[in-house]
This record gives C-alpha cells, structure tokens and sequence, in this order.
C-alpha cells in the first residue's frame, strides 16, 4: 500500500501525479468501481482506499 | 458441419485460445500468438505498478484490444466475491467487454478449482450481464450445473494448471462433451502438440492453453504446432474414425491377383 497526501485531488489529478495518463486502467475507491468518465468529477478524502488495475499476460 | 467456433453468439475461425502469461517479454507474447492464429486471448487483472517505469509499454499495446478478444481472467482468485469484483474491474477496463473467463482456485499447491465458489460466482456474474466461459473440474454434474446457470462455454480441465499431463480423464470429458448443448473447451493440462488433438479429437470445441506454447523450448514453433494439431483434430473428429478392433483380417491389399 501507499500513503498519499492529496486532500480533495480528483482522480484525475492522482492518475497524472503517478504517471499514469494514458495508461488504460480501472480504479475502486473504497470497494466501489469508478467509471473512467467521472475521473475528473471524483475528488479524494483523507483515508479513501482506491485499488488501481490494469490487465497484465496471464493464462 | 459448423467450421466456426460460436461463443456468446460471436464466430471465431481458431478454435485454439491462448493466455499470455510466462513469456520472456511481450515481443515474444505477441510472435507467439501470431503463430498459434489465436483470436481470443486471455489476460490477468493485477494492481498497477505505481510510480515507476512510466514509459514501459504495455502488454495492451502489443496486443491491441482491438485485433483481439480479450477473455479476462480471475486466476489467483480463491473465493466467488474476488472473482466478481476482478470481473467488474476487467469489464470497466475494458470498455464495458462481457466475455470473460471465470475461474476460482481451491488450493494454491495444485491450482484445481473450487467448483462450489465457481458455481456461486458464476450465477452472479450471469445475473450481471456478463458472458462467462469458466474453468471447472472434469465433473460432469457440475460441468452441467453451470451450463444451466447460463455460462457461455464450459472449460473442463485436462489435468491441472501448468502441469503439462496432457488428457487424464477422456471418459469425463466425453460425458461432458454429450450432455453439453454449449462449446466444451479443455483448459489447462495440455502438454503438447498431440494432447491438444487428442482434445479435439473428443469432440471438444476447442482449447485453451498457456504454458505448453510460453514453457516449450521453441514457444513459437510450438505455437504454430498447436494451430496444426488443432485443425487436425477438428478434421480428424468430423471425418469420423474407423472403429477399434482388436484384429481385422482385412488387409489394405487385395486379397485376390496374388501370384503363384
């Protein structure tokens, strides 16, 4: 797990702080699926949880 | 006589799928599966690595989404609830995609599947909406369970994952194949080009495998095998065999013409 300080960041903003724009992903915040579309509408708490994905060679 | 494979109402010319694990790196994933014909190739979900190697490419872009199918997996996956939330992420990775491959593990020592946790998510994802192929044991009963649940294909295994046993149970898997009114597919055991005949030889719809192309000492040239071996098990099924019998004295020659 990693420790983030970024009160009231979207996720957008997040995905670009880690370098991941562009990358195709999907993210959960607190258990719940975050459509790509609302990235820029969803802003971060302190103590959210978010799980990012993204699909990797697997049989 | 059906010369496509049809899963999820979808026709496929290969009936041969592969995963895209275990290769040296991803130019050799991509040659691989070139060389097998593959159409539909499976894909794992795992967390993203964050904040290093940002400009690494990405095995989407040597496999574009859009020259395949994807079927995303749940491998890793020990219980129904970690199986439908990967699902739910794949499918919101990728665009809203509905085919997907469910398989839940029972034991992390022989990688066999848990059909109690399969059957429970399998009945939640197809409820969801999703279109499921899904690994399970070569049980019948189960095998035909999840059919009526409304999974889109049935997976039996031919041995367990990574092993390279080839087929153990041909019995089961002929059951199976006659009591199903969807594609039967073995997945997982498959060892070698002749296992994957044998396979279709059954009458299986098709196979998917992963390690014996990736494990094989020449992946490529395997791959290419296995498209062979399993078009010429398709033939080989629908031309129908010459029954076994233990003597036939029914040479190939004529019997008559024959000199002094």
């Amino acid at each position: 797990m990693k420790q983030l300080d970024g009160e009231n960041m979207t996720i957008s903003a997040l995905v670009m702080t880690l370098n991941l724009t562009g990358k195709r992903l999907a993210i959960e915040k607190n258990g719940e699926i975050v459509p790509r579309s609302q990235f820029s509408e969803v802003h971060l708490q302190d103590g959210d949880k978010l799980e990012i994905v993204g699909a990797v060679g697997g049989g | 006589m059906n010369k496509q494979l049809i899963i999820a109402g979808k026709p496929y010319h290969s009936r041969l799928l592969v995963g895209t694990g275990k290769y040296k790196d991803f130019a050799e994933t991509r040659a691989a599966i070139d060389a097998s014909g593959a159409q539909i190739i499976t894909v794992a979900i795992r967390r993203t690595n964050i904040g290093q190697n940002a400009g690494e490419p990405s095995l989407l872009e040597y496999l574009p989404p859009e020259e395949f199918t994807y079927l995303p997996n749940t491998a890793g996956c020990y219980s129904a609830d970690d199986a439908v939330r990967t699902l739910r992420l794949a499918r919101e990775l990728l665009d809203g995609h509905k085919l997907v491959k469910l398989e839940v593990l029972g034991d992390p020592k022989t990688l066999y599947p848990n059909v109690i946790e399969t059957i429970a998510a399998a009945k939640t994802l197809v409820k969801d909406g999703f279109d499921v192929m899904v690994y399970t044991s070569d049980d019948p009963i189960i095998a035909k369970q999840l059919e009526d649940i409304g999974c889109r294909a049935i997976m039996p295994l031919a041995s367990l994952i990574g092993s390279g046993m080839g087929i153990l149970n041909p019995w089961n898997l002929q059951i199976i194949i006659e009591n199903a009114r969807i594609p039967v597919l073995v997945d997982a055991g498959v060892g070698c080009a002749g296992d994957a005949a044998i396979a279709m030889e059954l009458g299986c719809d098709g196979v998917l495998m992963n390690t014996a192309i990736a494990a094989a000492r020449d992946p490529i040239m395997m791959a290419g095998a296995m498209k062979k071996a399993i078009e010429a098990g398709r033939e080989s099924y629908l031309a129908g065999r010459m029954p076994k019998k233990l003597y036939s004295a029914s040479p190939s020659s004529p019997t008559s013409g024959m000199i002094g």
